[in-house]
């Protein structure tokens, strides 16, 4: 059950990871983007992550999304055009990214050795409790930091679409 | 209901293929909007890996950092698409390679 | 194995309720709008006009489904989808009743439980926008665009006092889960004041609901904040293009969110299935309501306005006794499980019923807001006032940790 979830869901992640990149059209890749997000959060689930896995679809599939979206409408952004330009990405591009994928692989299986095996609620730590004792005890500091960091993104977008045309 | 165990590594396996594919995408595309999808997918294989780490480790400190992760690009969504939007209005393009000049 | 097969049983019992019950909503809102209006409303088909979703389902199947030649064809055909499917997940993880054993088998009234309810329910909702927006954007057709382009905005911007209505319900329950939250909410103080969070101890949660229903108007785009649709600005904006049963999807779509969002609230502020005042007493409700009913349709019936009537409110009236009936059976506890089921779904549905009965109230009320007084009452009214509220009532927590 568990390998089939997991082959399902990571199928559909990989398809519509290669739509996001293949697509012309900004919003045929925003969508399956949010088709990867939404497999995502259930191989989270799978992981034992199941606040994580709400989040996600909270935070990337609710807010982000959405943003991206409204503003791709609001532009009304057509598909992208082909361009030649850039005649190094075309002739190394593919063996550059096969090969970092190829290390990639290889650290996976060789470097880390005695991975466990993902058994569904064998471990169901990833609840909302746990992880806000550990965001308000040990990571308070780094808590504090990033709600600033989100007050100065605020700040920073609404001056920067607030700005006239020169 | 027999359930049975997946390898760790084949979650580390997809998030690499999710963060390879999120890299060619930030080279390939011209569109200022598929670039910054593709980061979005970058950090999606990377919270793919601590959520999958946190797992290993049986602690759920991974977990914490990957809601760092998500706060972060939220950030950096709101900010990245205010920029977008007035370089449309100054521009009147998304592509990338037609934005070059320093001055207009 | 039995698991799976109460499961299965369960599933079929609430899905063919709820499916029913949609269909049936929209005419009660027309009955509803028409009485509010001193108009009649259906009344051809069938008795009293009860056929009338039935004939407006075969409108919408035989209807000819038009097919806009320049739409985007995938994004105009997967709109309706994801509204529809988003709109009845949330139903299967709503509590009906407390744990009941049927024949040695010990179960819940409930599908599922999920550790992580409420935030399921917000994720939904939360991508539950697509659906409009995609509608909106992909018809190509500028009122469809505004519409879809208003409805993100407007959902967006309503989603956090939405939320935050939500937190500080679950500041008092310490849980996320919707079963541990009606539990939570069982008993009396004083034996009389009912413990549902909108009367719960430090802080009463009645501004919260308050701030809820507001957002939950927003949320499911009715009157007054129903701009996204706005009939005669935007001729019914983002579905616009759609027609026969993508339409019609739509349209059930809206009604389940509707329902769904009433059950969240009744969950969460009033008590779930726990009776307004305590048990042996609170049995007696149920009896109460359907003899006023069937005595109401009678006295009509004496009376007739139409021609059928002389005939159909004696049959509701007979209808409403045997109901009587069975709720004084249940309300002797001669059988324990069947009083447990028919009560709590009885105290549910009526919570239910009544936050609808609201929502079409407010209809037929309320003119409809300016786009700028919305995105301004959201902002600069509802959200700090929700917010405070989340602060009053985390302080409180903070210092009577307790339980009264």
């Amino acid at each position: 059950m568990d390998t089939v979830l997991f082959i399902i869901f990571a199928i559909v992640a990989i398809v519509a990871g290669f739509n996001v990149v293949l697509q012309r059209h900004p919003i045929s890749s925003a969508l399956s983007l949010v088709g990867v997000m939404g497999s995502l959060a259930v191989l989270y689930l799978l992981l034992g992550a199941e606040f994580m896995a709400m989040a996600q679809m909270i935070v990337y599939g609710g807010a982000v999304m959405v943003l991206f979206i409204f503003v791709i409408m609001l532009l009304n952004a057509g598909a992208e055009k082909p361009s030649s330009k850039a005649w190094f990405a075309q002739i190394a591009g593919l063996p550059l990214l096969l090969a970092f994928i190829a290390t990639l692989g290889f650290l996976i299986y060789s470097a880390l050795p005695g991975l466990r095996a993902v058994e569904f609620g064998s471990w169901t730590m990833g609840t909302a409790e746990e992880i806000g004792k550990l965001l308000f005890t040990q990571y308070l500091l780094p808590f504090e930091v990033i709600s600033v960091l989100i007050l100065i993104a605020i700040l920073g977008a609404v001056v920067l679409a607030l700005k006239e045309i020169d | 209901m027999h359930f049975s165990p997946v390898p760790l590594s084949w979650y580390l396996t997809l998030s690499a293929i999710l963060f390879v594919l999120g890299v060619a995408g930030f080279i390939y595309r011209k569109s200022v909007i598929t670039v910054f999808l593709s980061i979005e997918l970058m950090l999606n294989g990377v919270n793919l890996t601590f959520i999958a780490f946190s797992y290993q480790l049986h602690r759920i400190d991974g977990h914490i950092y990957s809601l760092f992760v998500m706060v972060v690009a939220a950030a950096e969504a709101a900010v990245g698409l205010a920029i977008i939007l007035t370089v449309f209005k100054n521009r009147g393009t998304l592509q990338i390679d037609e934005v070059d000049t320093l001055k207009l | 194995m039995t698991f799976f097969i109460v499961t299965l049983i369960k599933i079929v019992i609430v899905f063919a309720v709820f499916m029913t019950t949609l269909a049936y909503l929209q005419w009660i809102e027309r009955k509803v709008l028409a009485h509010i209006q001193s108009r009649t409303g259906p009344l051809r088909v069938g008795p009293h006009g009860l056929m009338q979703p039935l004939a407006d389902v075969f409108k919408l199947l035989t209807k000819e489904d038009v097919f806009p030649p320049f739409v985007n064809r995938f994004f105009y055909l997967l709109a309706p989808f994801i509204a529809v499917c988003l709109a009845l997940i949330t139903i299967s993880i709503v509590p009906f009743g407390p744990e009941i054993e049927v024949a040695g088998v010990r179960t819940y009234m409930q599908i599922g439980d999920v550790h992580v309810g409420i935030l399921l329910v917000l994720a939904i909702t939360a991508v539950s926008v697509y659906g409009v927006a995609l509608a909106g954007w992909s018809s190509n057709n500028k009122y469809s665009l505004l519409g879809g382009l208003r409805s993100s905005a407007q959902m967006i911007s309503y989603e956090l006092p939405l939320s935050l209505a939500i937190v500080s319900p679950l500041l008092l329950a310490n849980q996320l889960s919707f079963r541990a939250i009606s539990d939570s909410q069982a008993g009396y103080y004083l034996g009389f004041i009912p413990r549902w969070n909108i009367f719960q101890a430090p802080f009463p949660q009645i501004f919260a609901f308050i701030i809820f229903l507001i957002a939950a108007f927003a949320e499911t785009n009715r009157i007054p904040f129903d701009l996204p649709e706005a009939e005669n600005e935007l001729v019914a904006g983002f579905h616009t293009e759609y027609s026969s049963m993508k339409f019609a999807c739509f349209f059930m779509a809206e009604y389940a969110n509707i329902v769904n969002i009433t059950c969240v609230a009744t969950l969460l502020f009033l008590g779930a299935w726990h009776p307004l005042f305590p048990a042996p007493y609170s049995n007696w409700v149920a009896p109460l309501v359907f003899l006023l009913a069937a005595l109401s349709c009678f006295a009509q019936a004496a009376q007739p306005r139409r021609k059928n009537d002389q005939y159909t409110f004696p049959l509701f009236g007979v209808v409403f006794l045997v109901l009587t009936a069975i709720f004084v059976v249940a309300a002797l506890e001669i059988v324990p499980v069947l009083s447990t089921i028919l009560l709590s779904i009885f105290w549910f549905l009526a919570k239910v019923g009544l936050l609808i009965f609201a929502f079409i109230w407010v209809r037929g009320t309320l003119p409809r807001f300016r786009y700028d007084q919305l995105m301004h009452f959201a902002w600069t009214f509802l959200f700090p006032v929700s917010l405070l509220n989340l602060l009053i009532t985390g302080l409180l927590v903070a210092l009577f940790p307790e339980r009264i």
